[in-house]
């Protein structure tokens, strides 16, 4: 900060909201993780309390570690998470750089309808989609929710791509092509690097509502082979008992992928910022 | 190298025409520059030819072979960008040697060239580096250097020295003057930049709405234009256009007088009533530009509104004094009433 805009009064201020900003969104994912090392009684006695040398337990993970298939449910998440991501940032990526390089006829239209997906919930269809899975033989495989998912996300990552697509310098797909690259060595050689911040935050916001999601694992692939992280916590809420250390055991076991994910992403998009660019 | 042949070029976005039929044919070595103000065309017309986008109608020829369906990399162009353009991941031997590359030209052929236009441009120094470190001069030089290695027919050039600083653009002018020289190849050019033109041109096109004005060297425009357009967008500064009626030539609607051939005489108003035949008028200064070698002086006048005369060497003239000015009419171009020129 330059010394003209240097006050502490506005940096006081500025630091106590993003505290107070932080304390309240960190609240719940830190209960969340003492009370998941602390024993059943402890956590009702005394939930805001830390784990003492008395109430210290590691039971919840010992259940959650030898009940249910929680590898398996683990590699699902897994697998499903950066299918999906995967496929939705490379067709999101190439439906972008289309609108936004080539002119056709009913471009916009095709924009427009690429974009409708925002402002309709997918869960909208739920039922049609089940009988298409049904009817494809598809229920209860990683493909089914794979294909959800990617339907779900494509339309911001479409929306986003192509913002971003329109910055990238036209001179630079010209030279490219002059050049003779094709246009698939211009898309993944010169486009896609330029874009990789805009391709970070894309896989972020598409992430995390994949990982977390119960819904559709619920009625797609409910079955024991294919369930996934957040459907196999559901063992432990049970209608009368509910084993609230295994669940919040699970809760914290299921934070860890997604934040090494995210720090992943969240470092290309600093690398990305920084690189050099045409000028 | 090769000759470019352009014909009924016409081109169109949506309802807006923005070329209406162009004819153009480019010799053999020749240096040719399109000017005209922003959004004239020019930029498209390039484009054409350079294949990154169809004509609505008409046809393009390199060495008279129809190239108006073929891909950019085969017309045996190579283009010179505004932004440079340069790959960002590449480093300077890989950018100038990717074109080669991509049509499978041996390694020993790619260095070999390479290295001569990393020799003419002397960038043999850079040659390891990547485009984030070097500066804008340095990264023009290679996005010449890139075009030169591709041997092409015809070279393109789009704004080149826009993006650079004054100096750096003289510099970076004389340089390509001197490829010129040594390359004998053929120079397509497009600038908004009267000056470029007239110092780098053997034809300048100057383009106005999507239509060719006129065609010549620099000195046919300069001494002979055939509209009121060219007369005003060539020379700097801009020709004064003065009503028919105000210097005695009620028969003609506009009569054009370059700044540099009238000639100033400080006066009191009395002694100022000369004939108006000989093509005199007063007025009074407005304004004085002192740019050392030259000064220019902006005048009202009685009659004609505002003249802009060039006197050259440092001269010592106030805002506020009376003038009169005189001119031969013998350098003065008459236009009628469509902005043509009347002989």
């Amino acid at each position: 900060m330059s010394v003209a805009t240097r006050s502490v009064g506005r940096s006081v201020a500025s630091h106590a909201i993003l505290l107070t900003y932080a304390t309240i969104a960190l609240f719940p994912v830190i209960l969340i993780l003492i009370n998941s090392v602390k024993s059943r009684k402890a956590i009702f006695r005394s939930p805001l309390s830390l784990p003492d040398a008395e109430t210290f337990s590691m039971v919840g993970y010992e259940t959650v570690m030898k009940q249910g298939d929680f590898l398996l449910y683990f590699q699902n998440s897994l697998v499903v998470t950066v299918v999906s991501l995967f496929c939705v940032l490379l067709f999101g990526a190439m439906a972008a750089f289309a609108l936004s390089e080539y002119r056709f006829r009913g471009n916009s239209l095709m924009a427009l309808y690429l974009a409708l997906g925002i402002m309709i919930p997918i869960r909208l269809g739920t039922v049609a989609i089940l009988q298409l899975m049904v009817a494809t033989g598809l229920v209860n495989t990683l493909t089914a929710l794979v294909l959800v998912y990617t339907a779900q996300g494509l339309p911001l990552a479409v929306f986003i791509l192509s913002e971003f697509m329109n910055q990238v310098s036209k001179d630079l797909k010209n030279a490219g092509r002059i050049d003779g690259l094709s246009e698939y060595r211009i898309f993944f050689r010169l486009v896609v690097p330029l874009v990789r911040p805009a391709l970070a935050t894309v896989a972020i916001f598409t992430m995390i509502p994949i990982w977390n999601d119960l819904w559709f694992p619920l009625i797609l692939a409910p079955a024991e082979e294919t369930k996934t992280v957040t459907l196999g916590a559901q063992v432990f809420i049970g209608q009368f008992v509910t084993n609230w250390n295994a669940v919040l055991a699970a809760l914290s076991l299921s934070m860890v992928p997604v934040l090494i994910l995210y720090m992943i992403f969240s470092r290309q998009l600093i690398s990305g910022l920084t690189a050099g660019a045409v000028k | 190298m090769g000759s470019l042949s352009l014909q009924g070029i016409h081109k169109s976005f949506g309802a807006v025409e923005v070329l209406k039929g162009v004819d153009l044919d480019v010799r053999d070595g020749e240096f040719v520059v399109f000017v005209g103000p922003s959004g004239c065309g020019k930029s498209t017309l390039l484009r054409i030819v350079a294949g990154l986008e169809d004509p609505t109608s008409g046809s393009v020829a390199i060495n008279q072979q129809d190239v108006t369906t073929v891909p950019p990399a085969k017309r045996g162009i190579a283009m010179v960008f505004q932004t440079y353009a340069l790959y960002p991941h590449l480093n300077v031997r890989e950018n100038m040697g990717l074109g080669l590359k991509q049509t499978r030209t041996s390694r020993e052929v790619i260095d070999q060239r390479v290295s001569r236009a990393s020799a003419l441009l002397s960038l043999d120094e850079l040659l390891k580096r990547h485009p984030a470190d070097l500066s804008g001069g340095q990264r023009q030089r290679v996005a010449i250097g890139r075009a030169i290695v591709r041997e092409p027919e015809v070279f393109l050039f789009d704004e080149p020295l826009s993006n650079l600083d004054a100096a750096l653009r003289v510099q970076t002018r004389l340089e390509i003057a001197r490829l010129h020289n040594e390359l004998k190849s053929s120079i397509v050019y497009v600038t908004h930049d009267q000056v470029e033109a007239m110092t780098l041109a053997d034809r300048i096109v100057v383009m106005n709405d999507g239509v060719v004005q006129q065609v010549g060297s620099p000195m046919e425009l300069y001494n002979n234009p055939q509209n009121l357009f060219v007369a005003g967008f060539i020379g700097s500064p801009q020709m004064n256009f003065v009503d028919g009626s105000a210097v005695g030539k009620p028969d003609v609607k506009t009569v054009g007088i370059r700044p540099e051939h009238i000639q100033l005489h400080l006066s009191d108003r009395e002694n100022s009533s000369c004939s108006l035949v000989s093509g005199s008028m007063v007025g009074s200064i407005r304004h004085v530009e002192h740019l050392g070698a030259d000064t220019n002086v902006y005048l009202q006048c009685d009659s004609a509104g505002l003249v802009i005369v060039r006197i050259f060497g440092e001269q010592h003239f106030e805002a506020g004094q009376n003038c009169s000015i005189s001119f031969d009419a013998a350098q003065a171009f008459c236009f009628d009433h469509r902005g043509v020129r009347i002989n």
